[in-house]
């Protein structure tokens, strides 16, 4: 933290500074309006709405089977993540209480090569914001494999409408199990030479390590979720502490935030959760590959869904955070409401509080280490 | 040692023109010379350095535009076009200039930056007797020229009117001014060794001695601090601050387009050959081969390769391994931020140049004393 100048010494004033909504490092089309005094930050105020598409409006509009693809546009880095959540919501709405074991199988390897994929960009961008170019490259490369590997599932490679509300568009390829297992011994070695390049690196540390702390309470008290809150030290994780689908069969840990290379909760430790949480999902993948069970992956797939008048909230855990879905039904085919609980929206909330005071270079980094993704903030 | 220049008068000489109007003749020749150097050496190193980012980064950088029929096809070396066809496309490029900017401080700036670069290359030795001007400061002289090109930067910074562009020029300015200490202080360290600010008596005194890296601990850690500061003088990765792409969009060169900024990058590249070749004559030996140190089960037959002819071939491969390794740096380091890059000059070089500079004072004597 460095000490701004008492300005009725010098005369000074402060500049504004205008970051984004075009900018190499808002990642999208976020706007920092940021006060600073010389190299110093004083005051960051992050405007959104750039990339507002009016998504809980047009929900009001759509049937529930058309919301589908519409979730899976808000986080377009997980959008496998946000169909599962908004799945698990309408299945709560609908009271489906099971769904056949094949289904919950599949949701869940997805999931977490979702969560993989997801967390190689915000490890690899991250690495962009403080200047490393290569680590970005690198992991796109091996994101692009995961991608190849949902491309033969789903047919599409961004967005895929592949979850839906009782089952799954169709079912998985004959040759995915074998395509995915060797996708893993290859992918786990790779996260050592992350480590090598980046992780450990000196210069990379002196720029992330004690940057941006934050600390457990301040993270509780601005609602920070997801990879974010558990570098604060806070073990939260929804996929232990409320198991939904089938998480509660697996074995595997929830990584926190040690302060190996500084304090508890600062960017390095949000940066390396990220980078232990891909390993927990590998092992997650082993356990789930090769169980896969035999069935019909439609059977439980509504005709028609009409849910009866009511409310309900659901919560997942995607790759950024905690998103909620709160739906109220009227009884007609399309939701009177639809209020989504926004992972990246919060964590961006807690901005200013932790990086006010540091240099601009490490607003980035920071803002970079929260891993925002716009499509989500603004819906 | 004797110098193009003086060369090329002599050659004029059967004109039987003044010798002051002879000089003015003879100048352009190297000018000319000079200029196609920086041009090459862009062309060529922007090429290069996109396929060595293109090789660590696992992909396979310009691929399509091809040269004389030769387009590489499917070979990691195709595309040896892509960096000709980028210059013609800077120079037809519209020049934006924007509205409240200082034009005339705007179209200066790049010039200023250029010249910086085109007169050290006055004083930079290619080989033996391959230099424009033997000075008898020539050392002296690269340091003083390559610090001209700060004045364009802080300009080009003020008169684009930007503040991204101020902020870029700021921190090249602390930046370029604290790193020619730590280069001054290396660079003086040489000098005090082989007694001469001549390029080419430093290189003499290692032909006669052994070359700098090798020839105490102290003048070994000082290459390695100069190679470290010429790296953030010439704002490369991991000291590019100045145009902190991620922070700053393009920093002081953000409002450049089109031939200006060609200019600039033209510019950049030279100084890092620039710094590379000092590098080289200062510590590496020069125009000296390796293959004299280790004449040690080495042919007869290969001490050809040891010659004033080969001195330009020995200059550039050692120039040019470190031009590899600035590249090298850039690809796999993150970026210092502004406090740390400035903590490392004043608080670890200068004084470890300091130390070491009265410690290789005390060496010499001693060694001059006792061990001759």
């Amino acid at each position: 933290m460095y000490k701004i100048l008492d300005k009725s010494i010098i005369g000074a004033d402060e500049m504004v500074l205008n970051m984004g909504p075009q900018h190499p490092s808002t990642h999208g089309v976020l706007r920092l309006k940021i006060v600073t005094d010389g190299e110093v930050v004083s005051h960051i105020e992050p405007i959104i709405g750039y990339l507002h598409r009016c998504f809980e409006k047009h929900c009001e509009n759509l049937s529930y089977e058309q919301i589908a693809p519409f979730a899976d546009r808000c986080d377009y880095l997980a959008a496998m993540h946000m169909g599962h959540a908004y799945a698990i919501s309408v299945e709560k709405l609908l009271g489906i209480e099971e769904l056949p074991s094949r289904v919950e199988y599949i949701r869940v390897i997805l999931a977490e090569f979702q969560r993989i994929s997801s967390h190689l960009i915000a490890i690899g961008v991250f690495g962009l914001d403080v200047g490393a170019i290569t680590p970005f490259t690198w992991t796109l490369r091996d994101r692009e494999r995961i991608i190849d590997l949902f491309e033969q599932v789903t047919g599409a490679r961004l967005l895929y409408n592949y979850i839906w509300p009782g089952g799954l568009a169709h079912d998985l390829p004959p040759t995915f199990v074998n395509k995915a297992l060797e996708f893993l011994d290859y992918f786990e070695p790779q996260i050592e030479e992350y480590n090598n390049l980046l992780t450990t690196n000196k210069i990379f540390i002196e720029r992330s390590a004690d940057v941006g702390v934050m600390p457990k309470d301040v993270a509780i008290n601005y609602g920070v979720t997801g990879p974010s809150l558990r570098g604060s030290g806070m073990p939260f994780d929804l996929r232990k502490d409320e198991p939904y689908s089938i998480y509660s069969k697996f074995d595997f840990d929830v990584p926190i935030g040690e302060g190996l290379m500084g304090t508890v909760g600062d960017s390095w430790d949000r940066y390396y959760v990220k980078v232990l949480e891909m390993k927990e999902s590998i092992k997650i993948l082993r356990q789930a590959l090769p169980q896969i069970p035999d069935g019909d992956v439609q059977s439980a797939l509504p005709k028609k869904i009409r849910p009866k008048k009511g409310e309900i909230y659901s919560r997942y855990e995607t790759a950024r955070g905690d998103v909620g879905f709160y739906i109220r039904s009227g009884g007609k085919n399309t939701p009177t409401r639809l209020k989504m609980r926004s992972p990246a929206y919060c964590n961006l909330s807690v901005l200013n509080e932790i990086s006010a005071g540091w240099m601009i270079s490490d607003v980035i980094t920071v803002l970079g280490s929260l891993d925002i993704v716009l499509g989500e903030i603004d819906r | 040692m004797t110098s193009a220049l003086d060369y090329l008068i002599e050659l004029l000489a059967f004109t039987g023109l003044d010798h002051s109007i002879l000089v003015v003749l003879a100048i352009h020749i190297p000018a000319l010379a000079i200029f196609l150097v920086m041009v090459v050496n862009a062309t060529i190193a922007v090429y290069v350095e996109r396929k060595v980012a293109a090789f660590m980064q696992d992909r396979l950088g310009p691929m399509e535009v091809g040269l004389f029929g030769f387009k590489g096809g499917r070979r990691f070396w195709g595309g040896i076009g892509q960096t000709i066809a980028d210059a013609i496309k800077l120079l037809t490029k519209e020049d934006i200039v924007p509205d409240n900017a200082d034009k005339k401080l705007m179209l200066l700036a790049p010039f200023i930056i250029f010249i910086g670069a085109f007169l050290t290359f006055i004083a930079v030795p290619f080989s033996e007797n391959l230099v424009v001007s033997d000075f008898n400061v020539g050392i002296f002289y690269i340091i003083a020229m390559s610090s001209v090109g700060v004045i364009g930067i802080i300009l080009a910074g003020w008169s684009s009117n930007n503040k991204w562009s101020l902020y870029g020029a700021m921190r090249a300015a602390a930046q370029i001014v604290s790193y020619e200490i730590p280069i001054g202080l290396t660079l003086l360290l040489v000098v005090i060794v082989a007694g001469s600010l001549n390029l080419g008596d430093i290189v003499q005194w290692q032909a006669d001695n052994r070359w700098f890296i090798i020839h105490s601990p102290f003048t070994f850690v000082a290459f390695f601090i100069y190679f470290i500061s010429v790296v953030a003088e010439t704002n490369r990765t991991p000291f590019d601050i100045p145009e902190a792409e991620s922070e700053l969009v393009a920093g002081w060169m953000t409002e450049y387009s089109g031939f200006k900024w060609a200019i600039f990058f033209l510019s950049e590249y030279a100084n890092m050959l620039i710094v590379s070749i000092v590098a080289s004559v200062v510590f590496l030996g020069g125009w000296l081969s390796p293959l004299a140190i280790l004449n040690i089960g080495i042919p007869e037959s290969w001490m050809i390769l040891d010659g004033p002819i080969l001195g330009f071939f020995w200059v550039m491969l050692k120039a040019l391994f470190l031009v590899f390794v600035m590249m090298w740096f850039r690809w796999t380091f993150p970026r210092l931020r502004v406090d740390q890059l400035m903590y490392l000059c004043w608080k670890v070089f200068i004084p470890f140049c300091l130390a070491n500079l009265f410690f290789v004072s005390i060496w010499e004597l001693i060694s001059g004393t006792i061990f001759r």
